[in-house]
């Protein structure tokens, strides 16, 4: 088993942010006006790169130049922000969006909403192309995972304690301290990722962990940037094969593209995506095979299934089979509709069979 | 079967009698303002023409007390002008048509009409006498009271005394019809625009409440008196010149031309006789009515005239407006420009233009229009100022922004200014007249551009040294943290060029 990842990772950004440090202060120095050059993020610089099967910037750069009038205070936000970072990391402490926008004023810079201060950190991403929870930068929203993983702790007070994922049915949540620890070991042969955390209590209920070794995961709706990492370091680091499975619509359908390819919002970032891993379902031709209770789409989900239709993620396989095949039967199926064949039936006839089909494709 | 219409003729008093709804005596509210507004401009002709600086008094009270509006008012203006000889003095207030402004040259009123139409509407409201009295020498002042014989077009003389003067000029008291709590904003709005067109005149206003507004001057400079001049043959029509032809000595179409006419001589006269087709010798009295509408026709189409020259125009001159405008707007930016003369229809008119910005208690554009040094303060809706202003410039694109406070003065002074009515409120789109009111006030929105386009770059000067002394220190203090240096960076020279830049704008 690999090990030290997440300790690499740290100091790979704070060389970077270092870096950055260093090249502003040495143009103060020699009495010239620093500047950045960050990836530019319009739509226009947003590009599908089939090869990595993700969106990804385009070569457009915009340029902070502190002798431009308009651009050294967003320079200067950016720079504390780099070096309030720094400081996250060294004092091995976590913060929020919100946290930021505060913290800001404690050192007598100011962000007119949040909003701006947002988009700075957003542009340290990119700078730097490194996810925010890299900075020990974590959004609110949390998801979980259950199963058997021995993780060990870095963040200070816990460095070298170990602790596995199974101890605790309602799951560990997502968080800075999990998304900073190490892999130690894992019995698991796969994840399965579930939007919903009702069908995640009902997979723990199942001890699907057990029947197919799997490691639980609860998206919780759209898969937060940390589940999303984490995933691919469960894909990356331990070889574990990635399945989603989320309710029968163009919504779910999306969820799952997202943690496979990634999303034109974090197309700055790299090492986000897990282009190996299968969407499961619930699949259109599910509703029709499984003959599940099912509702009419709406029509924002109609416009939704066009505007997916144009989208270069979904331009082959299943992807683009599964998009037609809604507008063909023109229903929808959430992953309770299983119920009505009772509890289990979920666990104990669709889930082996669906498996057992992505394996082929 | 032909009916037989009965003509009958009517004089010039019984046809403003009738018609004093043209000359801007509508109804009470309106009827107040007109009559102050005329002994007013009557006054300060009288001075101008003298070369006297104008001093005036306007009282308006109430009759009786204790009235609601529209109730009788006594109004009296009094000025020290160079008074009317007591011989024309019944004449000139009595009698329609009657005057020294019978002649082309410029002059706030054209016939001496306004006063008498006041008068007139006084009769008809209050049927009490005017009382007007004057002085030419200060020594002695002869006072009349009289009404207007309506039908006989003549003044009926009841009381005539003579007094020691105190000094000298023209006094005038009638009682009126009027609606002062109506009237009161555009009364006190038109003293207060003719001081500023007239900064060399004092003008005094006592309300009937008993309040007062002094306006004093401030500058003894006059402009320069016109002179009267002979009409151009561009603005003649098939009345006037029969008429002039009637009243010439002269034998001979060549000797007509060449003595009646603004800047025609024999020469001017001989080609254009000869481009007009007529005989030079022809004694001019012989025209029949077909040859005088061809002759006029001729007049208007012949290109070898010369432009008419403006010596009978009196600008008010850039220095007193300037003055003018400061004194009553304080605005913190002012540039004025005075066109050189032009002509339309064989009318000179100069058009002079100011441009205030940023001017005590205006918001927004507010429009002052003046013609003839007579502000004009109704209908600015149907003026060309307004067609101008509001059609031909975009003031955008002179860097100024929407609800920014800035005054925009014209003063139209004409021979003959081409109102669109006989109340004399606005003035016509004449083509020409558009033209250089745009040259005027298109060469002053430059001038303001260039100044709020140095302000603008001075602001930012400052308020990039404000921002650059923010966040260049901060900037240093976290690259410093951030490279793990141990001394700040030496950035103050950035700052010093900051400082560089404000000097050259500065």
């Amino acid at each position: 088993m690999r090990r030290g990842t997440a300790k690499r990772r740290k100091e790979e950004v704070e060389a970077s942010l270092r870096k950055l440090g260093l090249e502003v202060y040495r143009k103060l120095d020699s009495g010239d006006f620093p500047e950045v050059r960050i990836p530019s993020r319009s739509v226009r610089n947003i590009v599908y790169d089939k090869r990595l099967r993700q969106y990804v910037l385009g070569k457009a750069f915009v340029r902070r130049y502190a002798g431009n009038i308009k651009h050294i205070r967003s320079l200067t936000q950016l720079v504390w922000l780099a070096f309030f970072v720094d400081k996250l990391l060294k004092d091995g402490k976590t913060s929020t969006l919100r946290d930021v926008y505060y913290s800001a004023q404690a050192y007598n810079m100011e962000f007119k909403d949040q909003a701006e201060s947002n988009n700075i950190i957003t542009d340290l991403e990119a700078l730097l192309t490194k996810a925010r929870e890299d900075f020990n930068i974590y959004p609110e929203e949390r998801s979980s995972i259950f199963g058997d993983l021995t993780i060990e702790y870095t963040i200070p007070g816990y460095e070298g304690k170990r602790i596995n994922l199974s101890s605790h049915p309602d799951g560990y949540m997502i968080g800075p301290s999990l998304s900073s620890a190490e892999f130690v070991e894992t019995s698991a042969e796969m994840v399965l990722a579930v939007e919903k955390g009702g069908m995640f209590t009902r997979f723990v209920e199942e001890r699907v962990h057990e029947r197919f070794k799997a490691l639980i995961v609860d998206l919780a709706g759209q898969a937060p940037r940390a589940t999303r990492y984490l995933l691919r370091r469960l894909n990356r680091e331990l070889g574990l094969p990635i399945y989603i499975l989320t309710d029968g619509d163009p919504w779910g359908e999306h969820i799952a593209a997202v943690i496979l390819f990634g999303s034109a919002n974090a197309a700055h970032l790299r090492e986000l995506t897990v282009p190996d891993g299968k969407w499961i379902g619930v699949w259109a031709s599910d509703i029709v095979k499984y003959k599940l209770p099912s509702d009419p789409l709406s029509d924002v989900d109609v416009k939704r299934i066009h505007e997916l239709l144009r989208d270069p993620r979904y331009k082959e396989g299943i992807w683009q089979r599964e998009l037609k095949n809604f507008l063909k039967i023109r229903r929808k199926s959430e992953l309770e509709a299983f119920s009505k064949y009772g509890l289990t039936h979920i666990v104990d006839r669709y889930l082996p069979e669906k498996l057992e089909l992505v394996k082929g494709l | 079967m032909v009916k037989r219409v009965k003509f009958s003729e009517i004089s010039p008093s019984e046809f403003f009698y009738r018609n004093r709804d043209l000359a801007g005596f509508t109804n009470p509210s309106r009827s107040l303002y007109s009559a102050v507004r005329e002994f007013v401009e009557n006054s300060l002709d009288a001075c101008d023409e003298a070369g006297i600086l104008p001093e005036i008094r306007v009282e308006l009270s109430y009759l009786e007390e204790g009235r609601y509006d529209p109730q009788p008012y006594r109004l009296v203006v009094e000025d020290n002008g160079m008074g009317i000889d007591p011989r024309h003095l019944p004449d000139a207030f009595g009698r329609v048509f009657f005057g020294s402004k019978f002649v082309l040259k410029q002059a706030r009123g054209m016939f001496g009409m306004g006063g008498t139409m006041a008068i007139l509407y006084s009769q008809i409201t209050t049927n009490r006498p005017a009382k007007v009295s004057s002085s030419v020498d200060g020594v002695k002042r002869y006072s009349f009271k009289l009404l207007i014989d309506i039908y006989e077009n003549r003044p009926i003389i009841i009381e005539r005394r003579v007094e020691p003067a105190e000094r000298r000029g023209t006094r005038i008291e009638v009682s009126l019809y009027g609606d002062y709590t109506r009237a009161e904003p555009k009364i006190t709005e038109y003293i207060r625009q003719t001081s500023l067109i007239t900064p060399y005149a004092t003008l005094h206003f006592k309300d009937p409440k008993g309040r007062e507004l002094h306006f004093e001057r401030v500058t003894v400079v006059m402009p320069k008196p016109p002179s009267p001049t002979k009409p151009h043959p561009h603005g003649i029509d098939v009345e006037a010149l029969r008429r002039m032809i009637r009243l010439s000595k002269e034998r001979t179409l060549l000797k007509f031309m060449s003595s009646n006419f603004h800047r025609v001589g024999e020469k001017t006269a001989s080609a254009f006789l000869e481009f007009a087709g007529f005989d030079k010798e022809r004694d001019p009295k012989t025209l029949d009515n077909e040859e005088l509408v061809r002759f006029v026709e001729a007049l208007r189409s012949y290109n070898g005239f010369l432009k008419p020259d403006s010596s009978c125009l009196s600008p008010v001159g850039e220095e007193i407006l300037r003055a003018g405008i400061m004194k009553s707007l304080e605005p913190e930016f002012l540039e004025v420009v005075s066109r050189p003369p032009s002509a339309y229809s064989g009318y000179p008119f100069i058009i002079e233009a100011g441009l205030a910005y940023n001017c005590k208690g205006i918001e927004g554009l507010k429009l002052y229009r003046y013609a003839n040094r007579v502000p004009l303060l109704y209908d600015e809706y149907s003026d060309v100022v307004s067609k101008v202003v509001n059609d031909e410039l975009d003031l955008r694109r002179y860097g100024v922004k929407p609800n920014t406070s800035l005054a925009i003065i014209t003063h139209i002074c004409s021979t003959k200014v081409p109102y669109k009515t006989v109340g004399k409120e606005f003035v016509a789109d004449r083509p020409e007249i558009e033209r250089e009111l745009k040259n005027a006030l298109r060469e002053l929105l430059r001038r303001l551009r260039r100044y709020l386009g140095r302000k603008r770059s001075y602001e930012m000067v400052r308020r990039r040294m404000n921002i650059y002394g923010k966040y260049l220190p901060l900037l240093a203090r976290f690259s410093k943290e951030l490279s793990g240096m141990k001394r700040m960076p030496r950035y103050r020279s950035l700052l010093k060029e900051g400082e560089l830049v404000e000097e050259r704008h500065g």
